[in-house]
């Protein structure tokens, strides 16, 4: 380890002649900036901050260091009333996810505290904004598979993105296409069903997996978490959630969509 | 710390595919730390070829270990194009590694060869990363300048 700037690349996307791409290893998964718009050096300045706000939010929030301020607050060495603004906006959010959701959403799933479910999307969403700010508009940052876009991937052409099948290894279930949008999908990853239902602390018996479309990948981000955790009842859930839309892959392999998702017709890749 | 440019739009595809994965439950903050000591433009040894015509060859991707274990791949590319992941090592510490192996990195291989031609600009989904596999092959195609 030698820092926050370790293993990355940053490139041009010299095929395009615009362009700047990153990679960035952090919190434990990877994070992907696409950058379509000419790079300018308040855009590169922006991207090596956003590339260090991802290791800020690690060191504060992960709950694999033991002396992260989140895993300080979980053995109640400190209390909320000591943290930073940033731990208590996260918290408040996390508070907040939890009442949209009917309790569906929890940063104490099993009784720990452990907002994990909604800090990713809430740092990408904040790196995308540091990009924003810097004057990038044609933006897509990809956090372990959540990602916020905003503007186009060419002149004229909507960002496409693939739903990786959750069954079907290598298939897509379907591509979502636009030009602002969040998403996010929550299912069962290759080792077993790691969202817990909150109710009963026990493995969630939902979908395969599911997709949420929405606008900011915070709350994006913890509705998929929540909606996974549903499992029946999420279907009407997301119909009736104002500004958001669902996909969703059975366990048969049906699937099902909300009526305004944003999706071409299923297609596998290649 | 710079490293070669992927100048084709379906490895840049590729990549952000295999970048997409998501962490298993139990991933830590620092899985998938390089070789100690080597940086990741030291271990991409090759000369990146750039603007210089399709790649056409076998290239090694650098070991890199992860908590689970060394990974290392080697990437075949034809016309430019990547057509075949061979795994050269894997983790085997114990069966429960090898288990995780023996289906991650095949599923991360046709992964990674199906979406070349997708043409998508990200993937969405809940698998997990394999960060060592994602390096290793990053490493290879710098070798390829694919």
């Amino acid at each position: 380890m030698s820092g926050p700037f370790r293993a990355h690349w940053t490139e041009p996307v010299s095929e395009r002649g615009r362009g700047l791409r990153h990679v960035e290893h952090a919190m434990g998964t990877v994070f992907s900036f696409d950058i379509r718009d000419t790079p300018t050096a308040a855009i590169e300045s922006a991207l090596r901050d956003a590339v260090a706000w991802l290791h800020h939010v690690d060191r504060v929030f992960s709950t694999f260091r033991p002396d992260s301020v989140i895993s300080r607050l979980a053995r109640g060495e400190t209390g909320c009333d000591d943290c930073s603004s940033e731990v208590r906006e996260v918290l408040d959010l996390c508070t907040h996810a939890g009442r949209a959701t009917g309790g569906w959403f929890s940063h104490k799933p099993d009784g720990t505290l452990d907002p994990s479910g909604l800090v990713k999307g809430w740092a990408v969403e904040r790196a995308w904004q540091i990009l924003r700010q810097a004057g990038a508009h044609n933006i897509c940052v990809n956090g372990g598979g959540d990602l916020q876009l905003s503007g186009e991937s060419a002149p004229g052409v909507p960002w496409s993105i693939g739903i990786a099948h959750p069954q079907r290894p290598g298939e897509l279930c379907t591509i979502v296409t636009g030009h602002d949008l969040a998403i996010a999908t929550s299912g069962t990853a290759e080792r077993g069903t790691h969202i817990l239902d909150p109710y009963t602390g026990a493995p969630a018996d939902g979908p395969a997996s599911i997709t949420v479309v929405g606008h900011r990948l915070t709350m994006t981000d913890a509705y998929a978490t929540a909606a996974f955790a549903m499992g029946g009842r999420v279907r009407n859930w997301l119909e009736h959630l104002d500004g958001y839309e669902g996909f969703a892959v059975l366990r048969d392999g049906r699937s099902w969509r909300t009526r305004g998702f944003p999706s071409t017709e299923s297609r596998r890749a290649g | 710390m710079r490293r070669a440019v992927l100048t084709t739009v379906s490895t840049s595809t590729l990549i952000l595919l295999l970048l997409t994965l998501k962490p298993h439950h139990s991933a830590g903050p620092a899985d998938g730390t390089a070789r100690s000591g080597v940086a990741p433009a030291a271990t991409s040894a090759g000369t990146p070829r750039r603007g210089s015509g399709p790649a056409n060859g076998t290239y090694t991707g650098a070991p890199i270990d992860t908590r689970y274990g060394t990974v290392q791949v080697e990437a075949i590319v034809r016309a430019g194009r990547l057509t075949a992941v061979k795994v050269l090592r894997s983790p085997s510490e114990n069966g429960h590694d090898r288990e995780i192996a023996s289906y991650a990195l095949p599923r991360l291989t046709q992964e990674a060869l199906n979406v070349q031609s997708a043409h998508i600009d990200a993937v969405s989904g809940a698998s997990y990363t394999s960060a060592g596999y994602v390096r290793s092959l990053q490493s290879a195609l710098d070798r390829a300048g694919v």
